[in-house]
């Protein structure tokens, strides 16, 4: 994949135009400079990425390397420090990965969360675009920007805050249980219903997200030419035949790409959100792999096999991506990058 | 009907035949009765927001007599009282909890931003030296995530557990967020940067008077989604703190009111005098969503740029 794509979009998408790569101001290319002269020129400005760059390398690469732990049999004991715990560890080679291949509670987390994504797709992700239609369809922009300043909120909660004020609701001490059992009703529990666990969380994300995802939909709403709409009601097309033939034309460029992330993270399905949870149903309805991952690994010390299945989540989740963006340029969109 | 829906809405005020002007001519006038269904579904999609916090807020409020009578959560209030919001913030594991969590954030945010717009600004000068593999090196971490398992064992063979750096630097940095800072830094006028090097001002001088004060919307919205996931982290202390007294405000707030556990150091015994324990929890809840709740207003106008830039042609 090329990254430069990323750099050309950035530029693309900035308010103003921005001048090319080449006459980019202050820092011309000039080839015939030698590097010892461009490395003084530019030695504040590498100066000035060198705290990330280190954080980056601290915290994305070298983890990355520590993903050798699933080739060993760590030992977390063998040693004061984690790093000569890798040291010293035996090397098993493919192991545990085998081992895989007959867990069935490795299978059932894969089960769980490809059902959880597939409800996401269903059931979250229209939602945002419903959203935004109907907020679009209001003309008086004081009711349009109090109700985004409601809708964006949730978004800025925690989980262990969604995941409560839920329990307050429909929990089995919430507001509509008690509200059953006040006027005669047999109380219920949503919160501890393995069978309903994967529709709440998926409840949960529309709740907390959809209205910040309609941020995106809105601005493309926006870009649309009012001429447009007024030569097509000249037309004669009615309002259905408007939003049939110009909004969602509008729409569909963003709807691919978040599309494309959405498929791209399926495998990475509500973590904090299910963790939270995860006693009150059970690990058999709640389990998703990165869920099994910490379980196995933080809280049983399985840090090897933990780390194996991390390691096959990440491989397909990056295949996943690569794939839906295949699909997105076959169809003639761009996808999260270009060809 | 116009006066009906700003009455439905909370809206009043707006002129009588602002909507003549607002809508086109060309565009059919909707029916009443679409109109008042509109605004009836509006208000209940905003209800379904709003009402959960309202009852949350005003049973925190709520004396132990009004929560007994209402059997629980409290929808309509009578009467005030901060019983538990004193208890709760006069010393004690909360008040421990929500001062952490407070220092976390702003120490967090100010070390977040400061990395991130020296970084977004020195790699926002195209054409500089090391420009395109210091940006690849970066970009290519959007594409892997190492793992739970190795980044848990490098934080405990940096030493970090058990202590608040542990809370800040792992999720330190967010590349989604410097892409958009840098293009917004790339967008600054470049005659202004010209002409600011010819009167000899360095990188440094650049950037501080002449990029940020220009870039000042999109560094609120950084600032904020930072200071978001600071104040809303959770998991990273679950792991990484094993001392009770160390944990931040959520997972406090996971123990007494998700996992039911009876909150500690407090002066009255709870449920027997006019303390109830589920204002005490509903307290916790409010003093989580206070912060969150009062600054994202302030930044909504700004979102989308935060949201879109370098991201999606809007």
């Amino acid at each position: 994949m090329s990254l430069s794509t990323d750099d050309r979009r950035a530029q693309e998408s900035g308010t103003p135009p921005v001048k090319t790569r080449a006459a980019a101001g202050d820092r011309p290319v000039t080839k015939d400079m030698p590097l010892r002269h461009r490395l003084r020129r530019d030695r504040t400005l590498i100066l000035m990425t060198l705290p990330a760059m280190v954080l980056l390398l601290v915290f994305a690469y070298i983890p990355l390397a520590g993903n050798v732990v699933a080739f060993q049999d760590y030992d977390p004991y063998i040693a004061d420090n984690a790093f000569q715990a890798i040291a010293q560890s035996p090397w098993v080679g493919f192991e545990w990965f085998q081992q895989m291949v007959n867990d069935r509670l490795f299978w059932s987390a894969l089960r769980n969360t490809l059902t959880i994504f597939l409800l996401q797709l269903t059931l979250f992700f229209p939602v945002p675009i419903l959203l935004a239609l109907f907020i679009n369809s209001f003309v008086r922009p004081r009711v349009r920007a109090v109700a985004q300043a409601i809708l964006y909120l949730p978004h800025f909660f925690s989980w262990v805050l969604v995941v409560t004020v839920f329990q307050q609701m429909f929990g089995g001490a919430g507001l509509i249980a008690q509200t059953l059992r006040e006027n005669g009703h047999e109380g219920f529990d949503l919160m501890t219903d393995p069978g309903l666990f994967k529709f709440l969380i998926t409840f949960e994300m529309i709740w907390k997200d959809a209205g910040w995802g309609v941020i995106v939909f809105l601005a493309a709403l926006a870009a649309v030419s009012p001429d447009l709409y007024e030569a097509s009601a000249m037309d004669g097309a009615n309002r259905w035949r408007r939003m049939w033939h110009i909004t969602l034309p509008a729409l569909r460029p963003v709807v691919a790409l978040l599309l494309v992330l959405q498929v791209g993270n399926a495998l990475t399905v509500g973590f904090e959100q299910i963790l939270l949870q995860r006693t009150a149903v059970g690990p058999g309805a709640s389990e998703v792999l990165d869920t099994y991952v910490w379980n196995v690994g933080i809280t049983n010390g399985g840090f090897s096999y933990a780390a194996a299945v991390g390691i096959i989540k990440g491989i397909f989740g990056l295949l996943l991506v690569l794939g839906a963006n295949k699909v997105a340029h076959l169809m003639g969109e761009q996808g999260v990058y270009k060809k | 009907m116009s006066s009906l829906l700003s009455g439905l809405t909370g809206l009043g005020g707006v002129k009588p035949g602002t909507r003549g002007r607002l809508r086109p001519v060309w565009e059919e006038e909707p029916s009443k009765a679409g109109l008042a269904s509109k605004g009836v579904m509006m208000v209940l999609i905003c209800l379904a927001v709003l009402f959960p916090l309202w009852v949350v807020i005003v049973t925190s409020l709520s004396s132990v007599r009004t929560i007994t009578e209402a059997g629980g959560l409290v929808v309509i209030p009578r009467g005030v009282t901060f019983v538990a919001y004193q208890e709760l913030l006069g010393g004690g594991q909360v008040t421990r909890a929500a001062l952490i969590s407070v220092c976390v954030t702003v120490v967090g945010t100010l070390f977040s931003m400061t990395v991130s717009v020296l970084c977004a600004y020195g790699l926002s000068r195209t054409g500089s030296v090391l420009h395109r593999p210091l940006l690849v090196f970066m970009l290519a971490t959007m594409f892997f995530g190492a793992g739970l398992i190795p980044t848990y064992l490098v934080v405990q063979g940096l030493g970090l557990t058990d202590s608040y750096l542990a809370l800040i630097l792992p999720s330190a940095l967010n590349v989604f967020n410097i892409l958009v800072l840098r293009a917004f830094f790339m967008s600054t006028a470049q005659e202004l940067i010209e002409s600011a090097r010819i009167d000899g001002a360095g990188d440094f001088r650049i950037l501080w008077q002449i990029v940020m004060p220009l870039s000042r919307a999109v560094i609120a919205v950084i600032t904020l989604f930072y200071a978001v996931g600071y104040w809303s982290a959770w998991f990273n202390a679950s792991i990484y703190i094993s001392d009770p007294d160390m944990l931040p405000l959520q997972n406090v707030m996971n123990q007494l009111v998700l996992k039911q556990e009876r909150p500690t150091g407090l002066t009255q015994v709870i449920n027997t005098g006019h303390l109830s324990l589920l204002a005490v929890q509903m307290a916790v809840m409010v003093l989580a969503l206070i912060p969150v709740a009062f600054l994202s207003p302030f930044v909504q106008k700004h979102f989308k740029e935060g949201m879109l830039t370098g991201a999606v042609k809007g």
